[in-house]
């Protein structure tokens, strides 16, 4: 049981929670479980949804059985049917939707249950845990109301009561000052704090089964290491069966004990964490495990010669300007930069970036990562002009533009690209995406009809995509397709300087990996200068030749990428890097033993 | 996903595998396109998913978002019903009472007084309720207390409306998508003056400026010494010089409207990748921004029509609006207003069809913004699930049947 140590012997001895008094209203399927009891068994799952005029099959006959304290991972890319299935446990799908066969819980029939049923089964012995803690939280309620209200639509407890069961959860979910944190708002938690807020909220009527899809794609790495520290720990404390719905193969080697993989609605492969991960059988299987980055790949003790060549900031000294290693202009040049968000209102401004030191030689490719808000968009958004610099001197390609009027900057605009972050929204939807790729090429070099037409149809050519897409519209595109056009548009004017900001990270892994390869070779074809923005090591490992790690606005190291990924030097890279989730338990293992070191001996909680 | 344009996306990332994996890099630069349709029917075992949304993406495939936009509002069917209505009486305004200086079909161009015939009751004779066979007779809505045929009059009152709708609509589109955007634009300052400017609008009473345009339009002849076939000019011309100065009042909503979506659509990332690629603001106004508005700015003008024709019968109603010669459905009510319990027809015809058309044009409203709006996904009825599942159910027979042939 949740909340009781499992040093303690009966209910009774245990000490007397709030909780053990409380009269459950909703009814209890099937009484009680002890560990290692099928608490789920799901025959023939499947899911359809109303397209056109037809029913289209988005998971095909799933079966499994879950037993009590045992994670199953269900894993696919976007698409799978992962969600979906799971949503259906619930009856939780659109109205468009619906479910066949069978999912049994503890004896009683999911699939087919009326509403009001199914409203006694939700939070009480199911409970999930969604992706997004921002928006799954009510922002006009406070986190302990929304705790309580759970609690006591499932218990007849009174407030007090519910209260002391509140707060005892947020201490299991060790939110800090959990009393304080009561009477918090959604938005004056952050995003890690949210999380354990909706675990806690999951955890409250000590469900049978958990669902979690996705509980840490919306975090940083960092932060996604400690709510899978403490979702290792509940594993131990909580009777539950968990179901991990993931497309990260780290998430999963870190928690699963049994995995299934989906593809397309079908189950492709289906076995324990160690078979899979050690002797995959499906070729799907393989080429997933095979395009996920793995952090330090080519390592091997040789290279370890000499001193790391990093630099990193000591105190309040900042990261200097590195030497110049070439005769020619560096393609970027930043000298003691500062970026200010001005006054908004009664909101004070906001530095986002300071003393940044940094400079892109031609055609060399730089990463630069960090957490959400650590500064680095705004660095690259900066980069290109797109934000104005308040302190220091910005120079792209021997050109001043610190403080370019627009007109000035036209020329300028041509030496730069960017590439943005989500493919969704950088593609206006409006337009062709033939017409978007040949915008830049219009203004600048004024081509029209046959000529911007060839140039048009080079560049999709370049980034493989054929050339009858240019008439389509970005809602027909994938992500990764509409990914390759911003690089198309992005490269339309051959420019010395690419910004791109974190391409990859809206995509699978394996359009990623794709996108990856595409990138690479067009930078050795084109060689343009590049400034990788990502928060994920493992990406800029593979593209990059050095980095830079942002932190707090500030850059903290700056060195050559061999060195940062095998032996960082400032505490927050080491914290960074260790946070890397690898797809391989036994490594896994080892790397969390180190991670967790870490957070103890930094007393970090986010 | 935050794209608030939302059309779910297909993922045919099937096309992603046109990029091999290792051994096979080195190969042409250029795909070509049968090349990659054997891809697509090879694709079975490759590494890649069919991606977010596959489901809804089969609806939209192939489709410009116009084309999806357009699919969506011809299957809301009360759209169609008001657009079908909508379009019945303007043709039947049209056909019998003629457009501007060409005359209709009606015999009665004129509304020339006369005797009044049997109390001035309708001669129309509808099936199963006051007769046995369809019949127009002499006056079919009827005669006013002068004798004036009362169809000519309410089908050019409802041509007035009409226009006065229509000429409102397009005042208060062109004021408020300009306002609108270049706040929501430029934000600062001109957002501010633009914004206080709308906010001053906003607190003129519209029943006051039709009275100081009624007062203006007998008065402001005589002051500028004009002759007298200026004041008639004005005089026919009201229901255009009343639609230009409700439009120039009532623009304020949809310049809010407008200035909202703008300042949300300049933080999308496509806008500023317009700016990088070097584009001038007009452009990136034009070009980028008001296609993607253009939902919010058809959907209110239209909701803003309908309340038009309400509004130009109110008016005229307390006497404010459209003054005679000129005819317009509230005049006629507001002229036979002392006749209504011996004559109620007087009161039911213009009654009738101000309901037709704001109606109408209030369902093409609720079809567009249900059209525009992405999230709005159809259920199916129950009739249709029954027979796909049959169908899917005679599917999988034949399927097993075949497989135990084999």
């Amino acid at each position: 049981m949740i909340g009781r140590k499992k040093t303690e012997a009966t209910p009774e001895s245990a000490s007397r929670s709030a909780f053990t008094d409380a009269i459950k209203l909703s009814r209890d399927t099937g009484g009680p479980v002890a560990n290692g009891d099928v608490i789920l068994t799901v025959r023939d799952l499947s899911v359809q949804f109303w397209v056109g005029d037809e029913w289209f099959t988005a998971v095909d006959k799933l079966s499994y059985d879950l037993h009590a304290g045992e994670v199953l991972a269900i894993v696919g890319e976007s698409g799978s049917g992962k969600t979906q299935s799971s949503m259906s446990l619930l009856g939780l799908l659109p109205p468009t939707g619906r479910a066949t066969g069978s999912a049994n819980l503890k004896g009683t029939e999911l699939v087919g249950m009326s509403i009001q049923e199914l409203r006694e089964i939700r939070g009480n012995e199911i409970s999930v845990i969604f992706q997004e803690p921002m928006t799954a939280l009510n922002p006009v309620y406070t986190v302990g109301f929304q705790i309580v209200e759970t609690l006591r639509t499932h218990y007849l407890m009174n407030p007090s009561a519910a209260k002391q069961r509140a707060i005892e959860l947020m201490t299991l979910v060790e939110i800090p000052d959990p009393a304080d944190s009561f009477d918090k708002y959604p938005h004056q938690l952050s995003g890690g704090q949210r999380q354990r807020i909706m675990i806690a909220q999951a955890l409250a009527c000590e469900p049978k089964l958990l669902i979690a899809d996705e509980p840490t794609t919306a975090l940083d790495v960092t932060v996604q290491a400690e709510i899978l520290k403490l979702m290792r720990d509940l594993r131990e404390r909580v009777s539950a069966g968990i179901i991990l719905i993931t497309h990260d193969m780290g998430v999963v080697a870190d928690m699963a004990d049994r995995i299934i993989v989906m593809k397309d609605g079908l189950v492709v492969e289906h076995g324990s964490s160690h078979d899979i991960f050690t002797n995959p059988q499906h070729p799907y299987t393989q080429q997933l495990l095979a395009s996920v980055p793995h952090l330090a790949e080519h390592a091997d003790g040789d290279d370890l010669a000499g001193p790391p060549q990093t630099t990193i900031m000591v105190g309040d000294t900042p990261v200097p300007l590195s030497e110049a290693r070439t005769e020619q202009t560096p393609a970027l040049l930043m000298e003691d930069v500062a970026i200010v968000y001005p006054k908004q209102g009664r909101r004070p401004e906001f530095r986002a970036a300071e003393h940044i030191n940094l400079r892109i030689e031609q055609g060399e490719v730089i990463g630069l990562v960090g957490e959400s808000g650590s500064g680095k968009t705004t660095l690259g958004r900066a980069a290109v002009a797109l934000l104005p610099v308040r302190e220091g001197t910005l120079t792209v390609g021997g050109h001043d533009i610190t403080h370019a009027s627009l007109k000035e900057l036209k020329p300028f605009r041509k030496t730069v690209g960017i590439v943005f972050q989500d493919p969704g929204s950088s593609l206006n939807p409006r337009l062709p995406v033939g017409e978007s790729i040949g915008e830049p090429l219009l203004l600048h070099e004024g081509l029209k009809g046959q000529a911007l037409s060839k140039r048009v149809e080079d560049l999709l050519d370049s980034v493989h995509l054929p050339r009858a897409m240019r008439n389509r519209y970005p809602h027909e595109l994938s992500g990764g397709q509409r990914q390759r056009i911003g690089i198309a548009r992005a490269l339309a004017l051959n420019p010395k300087l690419l910004i791109a900001d974190e391409p990859t990270s809206a995509l699978d892994v394996s359009v990623q990996a794709r996108v990856l390869d595409l990138f690479k070779e067009l930078q050795e074809q084109y060689g343009f200068a590049c400034l990788f923005i990502s928060h994920d090591l493992a990406v800029v490992e593979q593209v990059s030749s050095r980095i830079a790690v942002m932190h707090h606005g500030h850059l903290v190291e700056v060195g050559d990428t061999y060195d940062i990924v095998t032996r960082p030097q400032h505490p927050y890279t080491q914290r960074l890097l260790s946070a890397v989730p690898v797809p391989d338990p036994e490594e896994q293992r080892k790397r969390r033993e180190l991670r967790d070191a870490i957070i103890e001996e930094q007393h970090i909680v986010s | 996903m935050s794209n608030n344009n939302g059309f779910n996306e297909p993922d045919d990332a099937r096309l992603e595998q046109e990029i091999p994996e290792g051994d096979a890099v080195e190969r042409a630069l250029v795909p070509d396109v049968e090349g990659a349709a054997a891809h697509e029917v090879a694709g079975a075992d490759e590494a890649s998913g069919r991606g977010e949304g596959v489901g809804e993406g089969k609806e939209v495939a192939g489709l410009s978002q116009g084309q999806i936009v357009a699919r969506r509002f011809f299957r809301h069917r009360g759209a169609i019903f008001g657009l079908v209505t909508l379009a019945l009486v303007t043709l039947a305004s049209v056909l019998s009472m003629g457009l501007g200086p060409i005359p209709g079909l009606w015999r009665d161009q004129e509304m020339r007084s006369g005797d009044v015939i049997n109390g001035g009751t309708p001669t129309l004779q509808i099936p199963f309720i006051n007769g046995s066979t369809f019949s127009l007779g002499m006056y079919p809505f009827g005669q006013d207390s002068l004798g004036r045929d009362y169809f000519a009059q309410v089908l050019l009152g409802v041509q007035t409306s009409l226009f006065v709708a229509f000429i409102l609509g397009a005042v208060a589109l062109i004021l408020g998508v300009t306002v609108g955007s270049l706040a929501g634009y430029y934000r600062g300052w001109v957002d501010m003056a633009l914004m206080r400017l709308t906010d001053l609008v906003i607190t003129l009473p519209v029943i006051v400026i039709g009275a100081v345009l009624g007062a203006l339009i007998s008065k402001l002849p005589l002051r500028l010494h004009a002759g007298p076939e200026t004041a008639v000019w004005l005089r026919e011309n009201m229901p255009l010089l009343l639609a230009i100065a409700l439009g120039c009042v009532l623009w304020t909503g949809l310049a809010r409207l407008v200035r909202s979506e703008f300042l949300s659509l300049r933080e999308r990332e496509f806008v500023d990748s317009a700016r990088v690629a070097g584009a001038s603001d007009w452009r990136i106004i034009t070009k980028h921004m008001l296609p993607n508005a253009v939902g919010v700015i058809v959907v209110n003008t239209t909701l803003l029509m309908s309340s038009a024709v309400t509004l130009e019968a109110a008016l005229s109603f307390v006497g404010f609006g459209i003054q005679a010669p000129a005819v317009s459905l509230g005049r006629l009510i507001s002229e036979n207003q002392g006749a209504f319990s011996t004559r109620p027809w007087l009161f039911w015809w213009p009654g009738l069809f101000i309901i037709l058309i704001a109606l109408s044009i209030n369902f093409i409203g609720d079809g567009l913004r249900d059209a525009f709006d992405p999230r709005t996904k159809r259920v199916p009825s129950a009739r249709a699930m029954r027979k796909a599942e049959a169908e899917l159910a005679a599917r999988q027979s034949t399927q097993t049947a075949e497989g135990g042939a084999r």
